[in-house]
Protein backbone atom coordinates (compact mmCIF):
# COMPACT_ATOMS: atom_id res chain seq x y z
CA UNK A 1 0.00 0.00 0.00
CA UNK A 2 1.17 3.53 -0.54
CA UNK A 3 2.29 5.45 2.08
CA UNK A 4 -0.32 8.78 2.28
CA UNK A 5 0.56 11.64 0.17
CA UNK A 6 2.57 14.07 2.21
CA UNK A 7 0.62 17.61 2.15
CA UNK A 8 3.51 19.92 1.74
CA UNK A 9 7.09 20.16 1.07
CA UNK A 10 9.44 22.78 0.64
CA UNK A 11 13.09 21.66 -0.16
CA UNK A 12 15.79 24.39 -0.07
CA UNK A 13 13.80 27.35 -0.54
CA UNK A 14 16.00 30.41 -1.88
CA UNK A 15 14.77 34.07 -2.59
CA UNK A 16 16.37 37.17 -3.32
CA UNK A 17 14.95 40.86 -3.64
CA UNK A 18 17.31 42.50 -5.70
CA UNK A 19 20.74 42.39 -3.91
CA UNK A 20 19.03 41.13 -0.58
CA UNK A 21 19.30 37.33 -0.04
CA UNK A 22 15.86 36.75 2.31
CA UNK A 23 15.37 33.25 2.58
CA UNK A 24 18.86 31.04 1.95
CA UNK A 25 17.69 27.69 1.43
CA UNK A 26 15.12 26.74 3.98
CA UNK A 27 13.16 23.43 4.10
CA UNK A 28 10.39 22.09 5.58
CA UNK A 29 7.79 19.31 5.51
CA UNK A 30 4.48 18.90 6.89
CA UNK A 31 2.71 15.54 7.52
CA UNK A 32 -1.06 15.26 7.94
CA UNK A 33 -2.02 16.82 10.88
CA UNK A 34 1.26 18.67 11.64
CA UNK A 35 1.30 22.01 13.02
CA UNK A 36 4.43 23.88 12.08
CA UNK A 37 5.07 27.30 13.42
CA UNK A 38 7.63 29.56 11.76
CA UNK A 39 8.87 32.09 14.61
CA UNK A 40 11.59 34.88 14.16
CA UNK A 41 12.39 38.54 14.20
CA UNK A 42 10.91 40.81 11.67
CA UNK A 43 12.99 40.57 8.79
CA UNK A 44 14.10 37.02 9.21
CA UNK A 45 12.19 35.90 6.14
CA UNK A 46 8.85 33.72 7.89
CA UNK A 47 6.68 35.48 6.19
CA UNK A 48 8.26 34.91 3.31
CA UNK A 49 8.74 32.09 3.09
CA UNK A 50 4.97 31.13 3.81
CA UNK A 51 4.17 33.10 0.54
CA UNK A 52 6.80 31.13 -1.14
CA UNK A 53 4.42 28.10 -0.43
CA UNK A 54 1.28 29.23 -2.02
CA UNK A 55 3.90 31.09 -5.08
CA UNK A 56 2.44 34.70 -3.81
CA UNK A 57 6.27 35.39 -3.97
CA UNK A 58 8.32 32.84 -6.71
CA UNK A 59 11.06 31.16 -4.84
CA UNK A 60 14.10 31.82 -6.65
CA UNK A 61 15.56 28.09 -5.91
CA UNK A 62 13.93 25.00 -4.72
CA UNK A 63 11.64 22.44 -4.97
CA UNK A 64 7.62 22.82 -3.72
CA UNK A 65 5.67 19.60 -3.84
CA UNK A 66 2.39 19.12 -2.30
CA UNK A 67 0.05 16.52 -2.28
CA UNK A 68 2.63 14.77 -4.72
CA UNK A 69 2.58 17.05 -7.47
CA UNK A 70 5.63 18.80 -7.69
CA UNK A 71 5.83 22.77 -9.22
CA UNK A 72 7.21 23.08 -12.51
CA UNK A 73 9.50 25.94 -13.11
CA UNK A 74 11.01 27.63 -16.04
CA UNK A 75 13.77 30.05 -16.70
CA UNK A 76 12.98 33.15 -17.61
CA UNK A 77 15.27 36.27 -18.27
CA UNK A 78 14.39 37.67 -14.61
CA UNK A 79 15.05 34.43 -13.02
CA UNK A 80 12.69 31.89 -12.90
CA UNK A 81 8.82 31.36 -13.49
CA UNK A 82 6.35 28.42 -12.60
CA UNK A 83 6.00 26.97 -16.14
CA UNK A 84 2.15 26.31 -15.51
CA UNK A 85 -0.28 28.94 -14.39
CA UNK A 86 -3.15 26.65 -14.00
CA UNK A 87 -1.07 24.09 -12.17
CA UNK A 88 -0.36 26.91 -9.62
CA UNK A 89 -4.06 27.70 -9.50
CA UNK A 90 -4.96 24.30 -8.69
CA UNK A 91 -2.16 23.96 -5.84
CA UNK A 92 -2.99 27.22 -4.13
CA UNK A 93 -6.60 26.39 -4.01
CA UNK A 94 -5.18 23.47 -1.86
CA UNK A 95 -3.60 25.64 0.15
CA UNK A 96 -5.85 28.74 2.27
CA UNK A 97 -3.98 31.83 3.56
CA UNK A 98 -5.24 33.59 6.50
CA UNK A 99 -3.74 36.83 6.04
CA UNK A 100 -2.70 39.12 8.74
CA UNK A 101 -4.86 41.88 7.37
CA UNK A 102 -7.64 39.60 7.13
CA UNK A 103 -7.79 40.49 3.00
CA UNK A 104 -11.70 39.78 2.90
CA UNK A 105 -13.22 40.99 -0.40
CA UNK A 106 -14.65 44.51 0.96
CA UNK A 107 -17.82 44.46 -1.55
CA UNK A 108 -18.93 40.85 -0.79
CA UNK A 109 -21.01 40.02 2.64
CA UNK A 110 -19.54 37.62 4.78
CA UNK A 111 -21.09 34.70 3.31
CA UNK A 112 -20.77 35.68 -0.15
CA UNK A 113 -16.98 35.91 0.77
CA UNK A 114 -16.82 32.38 2.07
CA UNK A 115 -18.65 30.86 -0.95
CA UNK A 116 -16.67 32.75 -2.91
CA UNK A 117 -13.77 30.65 -3.90
CA UNK A 118 -15.67 26.88 -3.60
CA UNK A 119 -18.67 27.83 -5.89
CA UNK A 120 -16.16 30.20 -8.50
CA UNK A 121 -13.03 28.23 -8.43
CA UNK A 122 -13.65 24.93 -7.04
CA UNK A 123 -17.15 25.46 -9.11
CA UNK A 124 -19.20 23.74 -6.19
CA UNK A 125 -22.85 23.87 -6.23
CA UNK A 126 -23.85 26.99 -4.95
CA UNK A 127 -26.89 25.88 -3.10
CA UNK A 128 -24.47 23.07 -0.82
CA UNK A 129 -21.46 26.07 -0.75
CA UNK A 130 -24.22 28.12 1.33
CA UNK A 131 -25.05 25.75 3.49
CA UNK A 132 -21.18 24.51 3.85
CA UNK A 133 -20.41 28.28 4.84
CA UNK A 134 -23.10 28.43 7.30
CA UNK A 135 -22.24 25.53 9.13
CA UNK A 136 -18.36 27.12 9.10
CA UNK A 137 -19.83 30.88 10.32
CA UNK A 138 -21.69 29.26 12.86
CA UNK A 139 -18.28 27.78 13.67
CA UNK A 140 -16.34 30.28 13.86
CA UNK A 141 -19.26 32.19 16.34
CA UNK A 142 -20.42 34.45 12.99
CA UNK A 143 -24.23 33.35 11.72
CA UNK A 144 -25.74 36.19 12.26
CA UNK A 145 -23.02 37.93 10.48
CA UNK A 146 -23.64 36.04 7.42
CA UNK A 147 -25.19 39.20 5.82
CA UNK A 148 -22.46 42.08 7.30
CA UNK A 149 -20.22 43.63 5.15
CA UNK A 150 -16.19 43.05 6.45
CA UNK A 151 -16.34 47.10 7.06
CA UNK A 152 -19.11 46.38 9.54
CA UNK A 153 -17.43 43.72 11.88
CA UNK A 154 -14.81 44.22 14.63
CA UNK A 155 -11.16 42.59 12.96
CA UNK A 156 -11.29 39.59 15.26
CA UNK A 157 -14.53 38.71 13.45
CA UNK A 158 -12.72 40.12 9.99
CA UNK A 159 -10.24 36.82 10.72
CA UNK A 160 -12.49 34.09 11.95
CA UNK A 161 -14.65 35.06 9.22
CA UNK A 162 -11.25 34.94 6.99
CA UNK A 163 -10.52 31.74 8.67
CA UNK A 164 -14.03 30.43 7.57
CA UNK A 165 -13.48 31.46 4.04
CA UNK A 166 -10.10 29.09 4.09
CA UNK A 167 -11.87 26.25 6.04
CA UNK A 168 -14.35 26.37 2.85
CA UNK A 169 -12.25 25.13 0.49
CA UNK A 170 -11.35 22.20 2.60
CA UNK A 171 -7.28 22.76 2.39
CA UNK A 172 -4.77 20.15 2.62
CA UNK A 173 -2.48 23.17 4.41
CA UNK A 174 -3.46 26.37 5.70
CA UNK A 175 -0.85 28.81 6.35
CA UNK A 176 -1.44 31.65 8.97
CA UNK A 177 0.45 34.78 8.39
CA UNK A 178 0.76 36.58 11.45
CA UNK A 179 -3.12 36.18 12.00
CA UNK A 180 -3.08 38.09 15.43
CA UNK A 181 -0.74 40.62 14.72
CA UNK A 182 -3.08 43.51 13.32
CA UNK A 183 -6.15 42.57 16.26
CA UNK A 184 -6.66 44.35 19.23
CA UNK A 185 -5.14 43.14 22.31
CA UNK A 186 -8.50 41.77 23.79
CA UNK A 187 -9.65 40.33 20.05
CA UNK A 188 -6.77 37.73 20.02
CA UNK A 189 -8.23 35.55 21.95
CA UNK A 190 -11.02 34.50 20.00
CA UNK A 191 -9.20 34.04 16.94
CA UNK A 192 -6.81 31.72 18.61
CA UNK A 193 -9.28 29.74 20.22
CA UNK A 194 -10.59 28.77 16.97
CA UNK A 195 -7.34 28.02 15.37
CA UNK A 196 -6.62 25.90 18.69
CA UNK A 197 -9.53 24.02 17.62
CA UNK A 198 -8.32 23.61 14.21
CA UNK A 199 -5.68 22.07 15.18
CA UNK A 200 -7.23 19.80 17.73
CA UNK A 201 -9.46 18.57 14.62
CA UNK A 202 -5.98 17.31 13.07
CA UNK A 203 -5.92 20.15 10.53
CA UNK A 204 -2.18 20.73 9.09
CA UNK A 205 -1.33 24.14 9.41
CA UNK A 206 1.61 26.18 8.61
CA UNK A 207 1.68 28.92 11.20
CA UNK A 208 3.48 32.21 11.07
CA UNK A 209 3.00 34.03 14.61
CA UNK A 210 4.59 36.06 17.64
CA UNK A 211 2.32 34.13 19.58
CA UNK A 212 4.81 32.45 21.40
CA UNK A 213 2.80 30.40 24.41
CA UNK A 214 0.14 29.46 21.74
CA UNK A 215 2.91 28.06 19.58
CA UNK A 216 4.06 25.96 22.17
CA UNK A 217 0.58 24.90 23.33
CA UNK A 218 -0.27 23.64 19.25
CA UNK A 219 2.54 23.30 17.49
CA UNK A 220 4.30 19.18 16.46
CA UNK A 221 7.12 21.56 14.95
CA UNK A 222 8.59 24.72 15.67
CA UNK A 223 11.05 26.12 13.29
CA UNK A 224 12.65 29.40 14.22
CA UNK A 225 14.40 31.76 11.33
CA UNK A 226 17.30 34.35 11.85
CA UNK A 227 18.11 36.09 8.44
CA UNK A 228 16.99 33.39 5.81
CA UNK A 229 18.52 30.61 7.65
CA UNK A 230 16.88 27.84 10.05
CA UNK A 231 18.54 28.60 12.78
CA UNK A 232 16.70 26.04 15.22
CA UNK A 233 13.82 23.17 14.50
CA UNK A 234 12.19 20.88 16.81
CA UNK A 235 9.89 19.99 18.87
CA UNK A 236 8.58 23.20 20.84
CA UNK A 237 9.19 21.75 24.44
CA UNK A 238 13.03 21.30 22.75
CA UNK A 239 13.02 24.76 20.80
CA UNK A 240 11.07 27.47 23.02
CA UNK A 241 11.87 25.60 26.14
CA UNK A 242 15.60 24.65 26.11
CA UNK A 243 16.89 26.99 23.26
CA UNK A 244 20.34 26.28 22.16
CA UNK A 245 21.28 29.38 20.40
CA UNK A 246 21.93 32.95 22.32
CA UNK A 247 19.92 35.00 19.80
CA UNK A 248 16.92 32.58 19.95
CA UNK A 249 17.15 32.82 24.07
CA UNK A 250 16.95 36.54 23.40
CA UNK A 251 14.50 36.35 20.71
CA UNK A 252 12.16 34.31 23.70
CA UNK A 253 13.14 36.60 26.45
CA UNK A 254 10.42 38.76 27.88
CA UNK A 255 10.65 42.01 26.27
CA UNK A 256 9.64 44.53 29.38
CA UNK B 1 -56.57 72.67 -7.94
CA UNK B 2 -59.12 74.56 -9.87
CA UNK B 3 -56.79 77.89 -9.09
CA UNK B 4 -53.91 76.26 -11.01
CA UNK B 5 -55.65 75.08 -13.42
CA UNK B 6 -57.23 78.58 -14.17
CA UNK B 7 -53.52 80.46 -13.59
CA UNK B 8 -51.91 77.87 -15.95
CA UNK B 9 -54.45 78.66 -18.53
CA UNK B 10 -53.82 82.48 -17.72
CA UNK B 11 -49.95 81.87 -17.83
CA UNK B 12 -50.64 80.09 -21.66
CA UNK B 13 -52.99 82.48 -22.69
CA UNK B 14 -52.34 85.24 -24.76
CA UNK B 15 -49.05 83.47 -25.37
CA UNK B 16 -48.07 82.51 -28.82
CA UNK B 17 -44.80 80.80 -27.67
CA UNK B 18 -45.78 77.99 -25.82
CA UNK B 19 -48.38 76.37 -28.37
CA UNK B 20 -48.74 72.45 -29.17
CA UNK B 21 -46.82 73.20 -32.23
CA UNK B 22 -43.50 74.65 -30.48
CA UNK B 23 -44.49 71.77 -27.49
CA UNK B 24 -43.93 69.47 -29.99
CA UNK B 25 -40.62 70.60 -30.59
CA UNK B 26 -39.73 70.54 -27.82
CA UNK B 27 -40.69 66.67 -26.98
CA UNK B 28 -39.10 65.95 -30.19
CA UNK B 29 -35.82 67.56 -28.64
CA UNK B 30 -35.97 65.64 -25.77
CA UNK B 31 -36.49 62.44 -27.08
CA UNK B 32 -33.58 63.13 -29.71
CA UNK B 33 -31.04 64.37 -26.64
CA UNK B 34 -32.25 61.43 -23.95
CA UNK B 35 -30.86 58.97 -27.33
CA UNK B 36 -28.33 60.43 -28.36
CA UNK B 37 -26.93 60.50 -24.26
CA UNK B 38 -28.36 57.07 -23.41
CA UNK B 39 -26.46 55.93 -26.50
CA UNK B 40 -23.05 57.30 -26.29
CA UNK B 41 -23.02 56.56 -22.85
CA UNK B 42 -23.81 52.85 -23.10
CA UNK B 43 -21.35 52.32 -26.43
CA UNK B 44 -18.96 54.51 -23.87
CA UNK B 45 -19.12 52.25 -21.29
CA UNK B 46 -18.52 49.32 -23.79
CA UNK B 47 -15.56 50.78 -24.62
CA UNK B 48 -14.65 51.79 -21.57
CA UNK B 49 -14.32 48.65 -19.66
CA UNK B 50 -11.63 46.61 -22.04
CA UNK B 51 -9.76 50.02 -22.55
CA UNK B 52 -9.58 50.68 -18.32
CA UNK B 53 -8.09 47.35 -18.71
CA UNK B 54 -6.28 47.76 -21.35
CA UNK B 55 -4.88 50.37 -20.13
CA UNK B 56 -3.67 49.09 -17.09
CA UNK B 57 -1.24 46.19 -18.76
CA UNK B 58 2.30 45.90 -18.63
CA UNK B 59 2.92 45.62 -22.58
CA UNK B 60 3.69 49.25 -23.87
CA UNK B 61 2.17 48.66 -26.93
CA UNK B 62 -1.60 48.17 -25.15
CA UNK B 63 -0.70 50.77 -22.61
CA UNK B 64 0.38 53.65 -24.55
CA UNK B 65 -2.01 53.38 -27.61
CA UNK B 66 -5.33 53.90 -24.95
CA UNK B 67 -3.36 56.29 -23.03
CA UNK B 68 -2.51 59.12 -26.26
CA UNK B 69 -6.45 58.82 -26.95
CA UNK B 70 -7.64 59.55 -23.52
CA UNK B 71 -5.34 61.84 -23.82
CA UNK B 72 -6.52 63.45 -27.06
CA UNK B 73 -9.74 63.16 -26.67
CA UNK B 74 -9.86 65.09 -22.66
CA UNK B 75 -7.51 67.45 -23.84
CA UNK B 76 -9.53 68.90 -26.92
CA UNK B 77 -13.16 69.96 -26.99
CA UNK B 78 -16.13 68.10 -27.58
CA UNK B 79 -17.05 71.13 -30.14
CA UNK B 80 -14.07 70.09 -32.21
CA UNK B 81 -14.04 66.26 -32.08
CA UNK B 82 -17.96 66.99 -33.57
CA UNK B 83 -17.20 69.01 -36.32
CA UNK B 84 -14.24 66.99 -36.93
CA UNK B 85 -16.28 63.76 -37.33
CA UNK B 86 -18.64 65.60 -38.88
CA UNK B 87 -17.02 67.18 -41.54
CA UNK B 88 -14.05 64.71 -41.53
CA UNK B 89 -16.11 61.61 -42.77
CA UNK B 90 -16.38 63.27 -46.21
CA UNK B 91 -12.60 63.50 -46.88
CA UNK B 92 -12.75 59.67 -47.08
CA UNK B 93 -12.21 59.04 -50.58
CA UNK B 94 -15.32 56.84 -51.77
CA UNK B 95 -17.21 56.94 -48.48
CA UNK B 96 -20.24 58.21 -50.19
CA UNK B 97 -20.27 54.93 -52.10
CA UNK B 98 -20.53 52.19 -48.96
CA UNK B 99 -23.06 51.41 -46.69
CA UNK B 100 -21.12 53.91 -43.49
CA UNK B 101 -22.10 57.03 -46.02
CA UNK B 102 -25.86 56.18 -45.38
CA UNK B 103 -25.19 56.22 -41.77
CA UNK B 104 -22.93 59.16 -41.64
CA UNK B 105 -25.00 61.37 -43.92
CA UNK B 106 -27.48 61.45 -41.01
CA UNK B 107 -25.48 64.39 -38.59
CA UNK B 108 -27.19 61.84 -36.00
CA UNK B 109 -24.52 58.74 -36.19
CA UNK B 110 -21.75 61.67 -36.65
CA UNK B 111 -22.55 63.16 -33.40
CA UNK B 112 -23.41 59.70 -31.27
CA UNK B 113 -19.94 58.58 -32.90
CA UNK B 114 -17.95 61.80 -31.66
CA UNK B 115 -19.76 61.76 -28.55
CA UNK B 116 -19.56 57.83 -27.98
CA UNK B 117 -15.50 58.87 -28.36
CA UNK B 118 -15.53 61.58 -25.88
CA UNK B 119 -17.48 59.73 -22.64
CA UNK B 120 -15.34 56.96 -23.86
CA UNK B 121 -12.35 58.49 -22.71
CA UNK B 122 -13.33 60.46 -19.76
CA UNK B 123 -14.92 56.80 -18.66
CA UNK B 124 -11.85 54.67 -19.53
CA UNK B 125 -10.02 57.27 -17.06
CA UNK B 126 -12.42 57.08 -14.23
CA UNK B 127 -12.37 53.05 -14.47
CA UNK B 128 -9.02 52.68 -14.60
CA UNK B 129 -8.42 54.90 -11.15
CA UNK B 130 -11.13 53.09 -9.67
CA UNK B 131 -9.33 49.46 -10.83
CA UNK B 132 -5.82 50.76 -9.84
CA UNK B 133 -7.36 51.28 -6.52
CA UNK B 134 -8.63 47.95 -5.60
CA UNK B 135 -7.22 46.75 -1.88
CA UNK B 136 -3.68 44.99 -2.91
CA UNK B 137 -4.76 42.21 -0.30
CA UNK B 138 -7.99 41.56 -1.87
CA UNK B 139 -6.26 41.53 -4.73
CA UNK B 140 -3.90 38.85 -3.14
CA UNK B 141 -6.29 36.51 -1.73
CA UNK B 142 -7.88 36.36 -4.54
CA UNK B 143 -4.56 34.80 -5.60
CA UNK B 144 -4.19 32.72 -2.61
CA UNK B 145 -7.86 31.14 -3.32
CA UNK B 146 -6.85 29.83 -6.89
CA UNK B 147 -8.27 32.75 -8.69
CA UNK B 148 -7.42 32.61 -12.51
CA UNK B 149 -6.64 36.37 -13.94
CA UNK B 150 -9.56 36.17 -15.50
CA UNK B 151 -11.56 34.94 -12.80
CA UNK B 152 -10.11 37.98 -10.36
CA UNK B 153 -11.02 40.74 -12.66
CA UNK B 154 -14.45 39.92 -13.49
CA UNK B 155 -15.33 38.72 -9.94
CA UNK B 156 -13.06 40.74 -7.46
CA UNK B 157 -11.66 43.71 -9.10
CA UNK B 158 -13.94 45.14 -11.55
CA UNK B 159 -17.46 44.67 -9.16
CA UNK B 160 -15.72 46.11 -6.52
CA UNK B 161 -13.92 49.08 -9.11
CA UNK B 162 -17.17 49.56 -10.62
CA UNK B 163 -19.02 50.58 -6.85
CA UNK B 164 -16.27 52.61 -6.23
CA UNK B 165 -16.19 54.76 -9.93
CA UNK B 166 -20.40 55.10 -9.28
CA UNK B 167 -20.11 58.75 -8.00
CA UNK B 168 -17.07 60.09 -10.21
CA UNK B 169 -19.25 58.10 -13.28
CA UNK B 170 -22.51 59.95 -12.52
CA UNK B 171 -20.60 63.10 -12.60
CA UNK B 172 -19.73 62.33 -15.91
CA UNK B 173 -23.67 61.34 -17.26
CA UNK B 174 -24.36 64.80 -15.89
CA UNK B 175 -21.88 66.41 -18.15
CA UNK B 176 -22.41 64.27 -21.29
CA UNK B 177 -25.92 65.21 -20.92
CA UNK B 178 -24.88 69.23 -20.76
CA UNK B 179 -22.13 68.78 -23.54
CA UNK B 180 -24.87 66.76 -26.00
CA UNK B 181 -26.21 70.70 -26.03
CA UNK B 182 -23.05 71.15 -28.62
CA UNK B 183 -25.01 68.75 -30.81
CA UNK B 184 -27.50 71.41 -32.57
CA UNK B 185 -24.66 73.00 -34.07
CA UNK B 186 -24.23 70.12 -36.71
CA UNK B 187 -28.43 70.19 -37.32
CA UNK B 188 -29.45 67.95 -34.95
CA UNK B 189 -32.62 69.08 -33.56
CA UNK B 190 -31.94 68.16 -29.71
CA UNK B 191 -33.35 69.97 -26.94
CA UNK B 192 -30.98 72.58 -27.58
CA UNK B 193 -31.90 72.86 -31.04
CA UNK B 194 -35.96 72.97 -30.56
CA UNK B 195 -34.83 76.33 -28.41
CA UNK B 196 -32.94 77.97 -31.17
CA UNK B 197 -35.73 77.21 -33.52
CA UNK B 198 -38.42 78.68 -30.96
CA UNK B 199 -36.11 81.74 -30.56
CA UNK B 200 -35.26 82.25 -34.03
CA UNK B 201 -39.08 81.70 -34.77
CA UNK B 202 -40.46 84.24 -32.58
CA UNK B 203 -37.25 86.60 -31.50
CA UNK B 204 -38.19 85.05 -27.85
CA UNK B 205 -34.69 84.25 -26.38
CA UNK B 206 -35.58 84.38 -22.87
CA UNK B 207 -38.48 81.98 -22.49
CA UNK B 208 -37.29 80.19 -25.46
CA UNK B 209 -33.86 79.14 -23.50
CA UNK B 210 -35.67 79.29 -20.08
CA UNK B 211 -37.49 76.73 -21.02
CA UNK B 212 -35.17 74.17 -22.22
CA UNK B 213 -33.08 74.92 -19.12
CA UNK B 214 -35.60 73.54 -16.63
CA UNK B 215 -35.99 70.44 -18.99
CA UNK B 216 -32.35 69.95 -18.30
CA UNK B 217 -32.83 70.41 -14.77
CA UNK B 218 -35.47 68.23 -14.36
CA UNK B 219 -33.46 65.41 -16.20
CA UNK B 220 -30.30 66.25 -14.29
CA UNK B 221 -32.28 66.16 -10.96
CA UNK B 222 -33.25 62.45 -12.51
CA UNK B 223 -29.83 61.41 -13.25
CA UNK B 224 -28.77 62.51 -9.84
CA UNK B 225 -31.92 60.52 -7.90
CA UNK B 226 -31.03 57.38 -10.15
CA UNK B 227 -27.61 57.21 -8.80
CA UNK B 228 -28.01 58.22 -5.42
CA UNK B 229 -30.05 55.21 -5.05
CA UNK B 230 -27.93 53.40 -7.26
CA UNK B 231 -24.99 54.39 -4.57
CA UNK B 232 -27.39 53.77 -1.74
CA UNK B 233 -27.60 50.26 -2.84
CA UNK B 234 -24.17 49.52 -3.96
CA UNK B 235 -21.97 51.00 -2.08
CA UNK B 236 -23.51 50.11 1.07
CA UNK B 237 -20.47 47.96 2.16
CA UNK B 238 -18.55 51.16 2.65
CA UNK B 239 -20.70 52.71 5.51
CA UNK B 240 -21.61 51.37 9.22
CA UNK B 241 -24.54 48.86 9.56
CA UNK B 242 -28.16 50.64 9.19
CA UNK B 243 -26.61 53.98 8.25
Amino acid sequence: MAATPIPLEAKGIKKRFGDHEVLKGISLQAQKGDVITLIGASGSGKSTFLRCMNLLEQPDEGELIVHNETIGFRATKHGREPADWKQVERIRAKLSMVFQNFNLWSHMTLLENVIEAPVNVLKKPKKQAIEEARALLDRVGLLERADYFPTQMSGGQQQRGAIARALAMDPEVMLFDEPTSALDPELVGDVLKVMRDLADEGRTMILVTHEIAFARDVSSQVIYLHQGVVEEVGAPADVLDNPRSERLRQFLAPKH
Amino acid sequence: MDQLNAWFTQLLAGNAIFTANTLGFYWNGLVTTVQLVFLCLLLGIVLAVPLAIGRGSKRWWIKWPIYAYTYVFRGTPLLIQLYLVYYGVVFFNGIQDTIFWEVFKDAFYPALMAFTLNTAAYTTEIFRGAIKNTAKGEIEAARAYGMSKGLMMRRIILPSAFRRALPAYGNEVIFMLHASAVASVVTIMDLTGAAYYVYARFYAPFPAFIFVALIYLCLTFSIMFVFRRLEKRLLAHLRPRGA
